[in-house]
């Protein structure tokens, strides 16, 4: 399956990728009502990491055997049997941390939606995830890579 | 093929979602004594209350055994195994034979034997039974006050369970805090004062020896230490032990729970085991328990079903971590926390912060550079770095300074290693 | 000492109502301009060190922000401009010489805006280039004053002079020379990976050749400088063509100087000197004082390549550029590049850049016709530099008698640069002219290389269309063909110099 690749020596810690996952997420998809009225119960899944020189931007890896899936008490998060992207049901969700816990790259986060985890989903339905295709540097890709 | 899956949760859901992936024609019969859809076990508590209502209690969709091409019997209780015959035999009487076997029936409360017990209004709390059974009680009776026996991750839902709904609590524990296996004094203090801060009572370093009844109903519990404690409910909770008492006279090896290989395989041809019942690796320890968490319980039963497949992968141990969130508090502990506290080990060391006024606390036991166990309260995020670092056993010496910095990510760890995370496809651990 | 007379150049603009606060802009500016006010939780701008290279409003997600010219703070004075007043005030509070980088900004005349290109009407057919095959190859180096042909008995015809060492060019366009150092290893690995890809060559520029661009090589030309840094004789031999740098169009007469704290271990490695020295290029090479000293290092480095490939001489536009390029032809290059007053630069004085040297139209049209003249135009090809800002400039510029052109500020603006000429800095927010870690990683070498080779093909495509137009099928029928030219707004002298009728004759 597609995934997202960070190439971390082009990075330029801008956090584009965070502004466009927020507006991908929220209700309205409209940057400026996204990111003034809605900001504050949306989280971007995306997180740009810095430390000096080094930047990259994390986001859910889509692993082929999820600690966090395992995890899950609830059933909340779940592979696409078709796409294999690993989505979180928020409406399942009772915030118990165990994915958290277990995801060893740092990809889930307590998200602003409420007492609920908060993770990548690709953006379902778009073909280039929206921090993809908004990386002013193209530090970000969205490509098949063989194991 | 036939396989035969007995138990309804985390280790047998992994199983059959691993047996499917790889297996499309092969026969799937599930037993389960439990009359429920496949449930989430620790939703219980949530249920209790309130949180959330029965329909969310599923921990796979409604059509889960239709998808996955599963015979689900539901509240048929395996009385018997015979691996000679192939064969098992339900209570109720019927035979269902296999070529694979799983056995996956998780764990059952432990009871001490404590005079009085035997009467109305004691509970345990493992089963969405126990909450019908409890909301019964709730509803026939005037419940007030509430006892939970056990500080332990249940009992610790089990009385935020009661508070939600308006008791008044009292947790009694023998150990000297709450938590005992997972976390340290100074972690478990700050449970403890977040309880009390919602009106809870804690009582440590005591248990109950007697329980007052009148009529057939609890009055109230009796504890080592004289004091008597009024209350209309107990709910047991002292800890889970491996449910294998049906395997008696099936000649399957079993200590503290059923001994498996490293493919999840029994002592017995063509069966496996997987979750709660088994005791397995555990890699800290570099010995087999039984470590009764979910996670581990569904990652055993993939591997179990992935084997039971035809495929060939082993388990690579686990070890123990927990979350949990009481009066909003989060906590995570993961591994080995208490091991060096007061050691004299030359390759023994704690590093915390603590952070009063934002509520956290942060502890890393590291021996010879090596992360053996964290403690995170108040601030979790991250968490799961930790639990690669520990599963992993990478050297962390040069981490240090950063290890407990809210800053702390994957970018903090050796370049190598987190390019294998982001760039790598996927994560292989 | 404050600096109080001088006031910003730039006004930055902050629209509150698109706003975000995402703080793009204060993660993105390296002169601080943009702040994020934690208390007011919002983000603010401070004007003062703003160098409008807009890197900040091309970011912002919402187009919040606009750069303004500061608003004019002077009574309106057509002598004493705002420019002028300004650089005075600089002075005077600083002393010494001003800085600047980039070409000439100053409005000279653009002779390319007063060329007119002719087209086919009527009594000569156009070609269209989508159906006919059109020809951009071009071959650089010196040709024979005549050729021998034997024909074979099947009619077969054969070459039987032997050319001397020839580059060739799929366009006649190059990449002009930007050392490593000036620019940053992203932006010359760009370069070097685009001149392979459009099979035109990019230059090394005189700080020699990073070892990760020797594969590129074989498109590269390489330079030898008065400093020489980096040539060995693999530099040498590996390159496609040497070029001996005698002077560059923004700064005609001086040298240069790569500040030692630019000099880190890669730049120190492949100029080969000591790490964190200063790189300086005396203004002469202190062993050519004549054009039989020259006429020696010519031939050296022939020697060293084993006469294998093309030696040539880059001088500035200056006022006796024909009898210089002629001596040059004399003195063995094989092509002489010729940089205008409008040519770039990393860093420049001012009033250099500004005022000395002549442009490159006036140049390039002197030198040809004083080659044709001495009848030595075959022995060396000549290559046009100095600000071609469209396909027009390209082959206006053949049209008058360049076998080919370098540019170099539009591979930049290709690439990103907005001019704002703070190159000198080592404060590139667009990642090209600088060796800041944090900001080289804002130029994508694949982005840059992908966008350089979009340039050279559209420029290339329009050529094409503006030879079919004339009538032409191949660049070769243009060269020096002044025929294709009018001249409008022109005078006789500069009509008569750049060989042309004017619109209308
Ligand atoms: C209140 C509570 C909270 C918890 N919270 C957490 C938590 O936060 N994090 C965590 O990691 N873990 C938690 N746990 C533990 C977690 O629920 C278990 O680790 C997990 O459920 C184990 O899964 P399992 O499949 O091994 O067994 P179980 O969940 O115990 O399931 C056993 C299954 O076997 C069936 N069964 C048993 N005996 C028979 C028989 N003889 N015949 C047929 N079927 C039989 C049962 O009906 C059941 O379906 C909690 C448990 C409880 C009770
Ligand atoms: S959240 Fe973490 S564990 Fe889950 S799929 Fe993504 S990267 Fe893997
Ligand atoms: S926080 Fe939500 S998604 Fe994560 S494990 Fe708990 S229920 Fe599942």
């Amino acid at each position: 399956m597609k995934r997202i690749f960070a190439k971390e020596h082009l990075c330029i810690g801008c956090r584009l990728c965070e502004v466009h996952c927020l507006v991908q997420h929220s209700k309205s998809k409209r940057i400026i009502t996204a990111m003034t009225r809605e900001k504050s119960h949306i989280t971007p899944r995306v997180r740009v990491q810095e430390s000096g020189q080094v930047t990259f931007a994390l986001q859910c890896r889509h692993c082929e055997r999820p600690r966090c899936l395992e995890a899950c008490m609830t059933g909340a998060i779940t592979r696409d049997p078709k796409t294999g992207i690993i989505l979180h049901d928020a409406d399942k969700c009772v915030g118990c941390w165990m994915c958290l816990m277990s995801c060893p790259v740092g990809a889930i986060q307590r998200g602003r939606e409420g007492h609920v985890a908060s993770k990548c989903d690709l953006c379902q339905g778009l073909d280039v995830p929206a921090c993809v295709e908004n990386c002013p540097n193209e530090a970000l890709v969205f490509e098949e890579r063989s194991r | 093929m036939n396989y035969l899956i007995v138990g309804n949760s985390a280790a047998a859901v992994g199983a059959i979602e691993a047996i499917r992936a790889a297996d499309h024609d092969g026969r799937i019969t599930l037993l389960a004594a439990e009359p429920d859809h496949t449930y989430s076990r620790p939703l219980i508590s949530y249920l209790l209350a309130g949180k959330v209502a029965g329909e969310r209690m599923s921990y796979r969709p409604a059509d889960f055994y239709e998808a996955h091409g599963v015979e689900a019997h539901l509240g048929e209780e395996v009385a018997r195994v015979d691996p000679a015959a192939r064969a098992v035999t339900t209570a109720a009487g019927h035979r269902f034979e296999y070529d694979r076997l799983l056995l996956a029936t998780g764990g059952k409360p432990f009871v001490p034997p404590i005079a009085g017990l035997d009467t109305g209004g004691v509970f345990t709390f493992t089963q969405w039974d126990d909450v019908r059974r409890i909301e019964s009680h709730l509803a026939e009776h005037a419940v007030r006050d509430a006892v939970v026996l056990g500080g332990g991750m249940i009992g610790l839902k089990a009385a935020e369970a009661l508070m939600a709904r308006g008791l008044k609590v009292t947790i009694v524990e023998l150990a000297d805090r709450l938590l005992s296996t997972t976390l340290d004094a100074e972690a478990g203090a700050i449970l403890v004062e977040a309880l009390r801060c919602r009106d809870a009572a804690v009582c440590l370093q005591t248990t109950v020896d007697r329980v007052l009844s009148r009529g057939g109903m609890i009055q109230g519990v009796h504890l080592t230490n004289d004091f008597e404690i009024y209350c209309q409910m107990l709910v047991v909770a002292i800890g889970v032990v491996p449910n294998v008492a049906f395997l008696a006279g099936s000649g399957i090896a079993t200590r503290r729970g059923i001994v498996v290989d490293e493919r999840m395989r029994t002592s017995a041809e063509d069966v496996y085991a997987a979750g709660d019942v088994v005791e397995a690796d555990d890699v800290l320890l570099g010995e087999k328990r039984p470590i009764p968490i979910l996670p581990l319980a569904y990652r055993q039963g993939f591997v179990a079903g992935r084997n039971m497949a035809g495929l060939d992968e082993c388990y690579h141990g686990g070890m123990a971590m927990n979350s949990i969130e009481i009066c909003d508090v989060p906590t995570i502990s993961i591994g080995r926390t208490t091991v060096c506290d007061n050691c004299s080990d030359e390759g023994c060391e704690v590093l915390v912060r603590r952070d009063a006024k934002q509520g956290i606390y942060k502890k890393v036991v590291l021996r010879e550079g090596r992360m053996v166990g964290v403690i995170l309260v108040g601030e979790i995020d991250n968490a799961g770095i930790f639990a690669g670092l520990i599963e992993r056993q990478l050297n962390v010496e040069a981490l240090k300074p950063l290890l407990l910095s809210s800053e702390f990510g994957l970018l903090s760890l050796d370049s190598e290693y987190r390019k294998h995370m982001v760039s790598g496809p996927g994560i292989e651990v | 000492m404050r600096k109080w007379l001088v006031e910003p150049d730039f006004l930055v603009e902050r629209d509150l109502d698109r706003c975000i606060n995402c703080q793009v802009c204060v993660r993105q500016c390296a002169n601080d301009v943009h702040y994020y006010d934690e208390e007011g939780e919002l983000v603010a701008s401070d004007s003062e060190h703003c160098v409008g290279c807009h890197r900040c409003a091309t970011l912002c997600p919402t187009k919040a922000i606009s750069i303004q010219e500061a608003p004019l703070q002077f009574r309106p004075n057509g002598n004493w401009t705002a420019e002028r007043i300004r650089a005075v005030y600089k002075q005077a509070e600083g002393g010494g010489i001003l800085l600047t980088a980039m070409g000439n900004d100053r409005p000279l005349p653009v002779l390319w805006d007063s060329l007119l290109l002719n087209a086919s009407q009527v009594t000569n057919p156009s070609i269209d280039p989508l159906r006919e095959p059109m020809e951009l190859v071009t071959f650089l180096g010196r040709k024979p004053d005549r050729v021998k042909v034997s024909a074979a008995a099947d009619g077969h015809v054969r070459l039987e002079t032997q050319l001397g060492p020839q580059l060739r060019l799929q366009t006649p366009i190059m990449f002009s020379a930007m050392s490593y150092g000036s620019i940053s290893y992203n932006a010359s690995l760009s370069l070097a990976r685009a001149a392979r890809e459009a099979g035109t060559f990019a230059n090394s520029g005189e700080g020699g050749l990073h070892r990760d661009f020797r594969p590129y090589a074989d498109n590269m030309i390489v330079q030898v400088a008065s400093g020489r840094f980096g040539v060995d004789v693999d530099y040498l031999n590996l390159a496609a063509a040497v070029e001996i740098k005698i002077g560059q169009g923004a700064k005609p007469g001086i040298g240069g100087h790569l500040p030692a704290e630019k000099v880190d271990a890669e730049i120190s490695a492949t100029r080969m000197i000591p790490e964190r020295t200063d790189a300086l290029s005396p203004a002469p090479h202190h062993d050519i004082y004549s054009i039989e000293d020259l006429r020696q290092l010519i031939f050296a480095l022939k020697e060293a390549t084993r006469y294998g490939k093309p030696v040539g001489v880059k001088i500035s536009a200056v006022h006796n550029v024909a009898a210089i390029a002629s001596g040059c032809v004399r003195a063995g290059a094989d092509f002489v590049s010729i940089d205008g007053v409008r040519g770039g630069t990393g860093a420049a004085p001012t009033v250099i850049r500004d005022h000395v040297g002549i442009p490159i139209e006036l140049a390039l049209a002197a030198v040809d016709s004083r080659l044709r003249e001495e009848g030595i135009r075959n022995q060396a090809s000549i290559v046009a530099a100095g600000s071609f800002r469209s396909s027009g400039d390209v082959i206006k510029a053949i049209a008058l008698g360049a076998d080919a052109v370098y540019i170099g500020t539009a591979a930049l603006v290709a690439m990103g640069c907005h001019l704002c000429q703070r190159c000198y800095t080592g404060k590139c927010n667009w990642g090209i002219a600088t060796q800041d870690p944090t900001l080289t990683k804002r130029l994508n070498p694949d982005v840059g290389t992908r966008r350089l080779t979009n340039l050279l093909r559209g420029w290339s495509l329009e050529i094409k269309e503006m030879l079919g137009g004339m009538g032409i099928n191949a660049i070769e029928s243009l060269r020096g063909n002044r025929e294709h030219l009018r001249g409008v707004g022109l005078g006789d002298r500069e009509l008569n110099i750049l060989g042309i009728k004017a619109a209308g004759e």
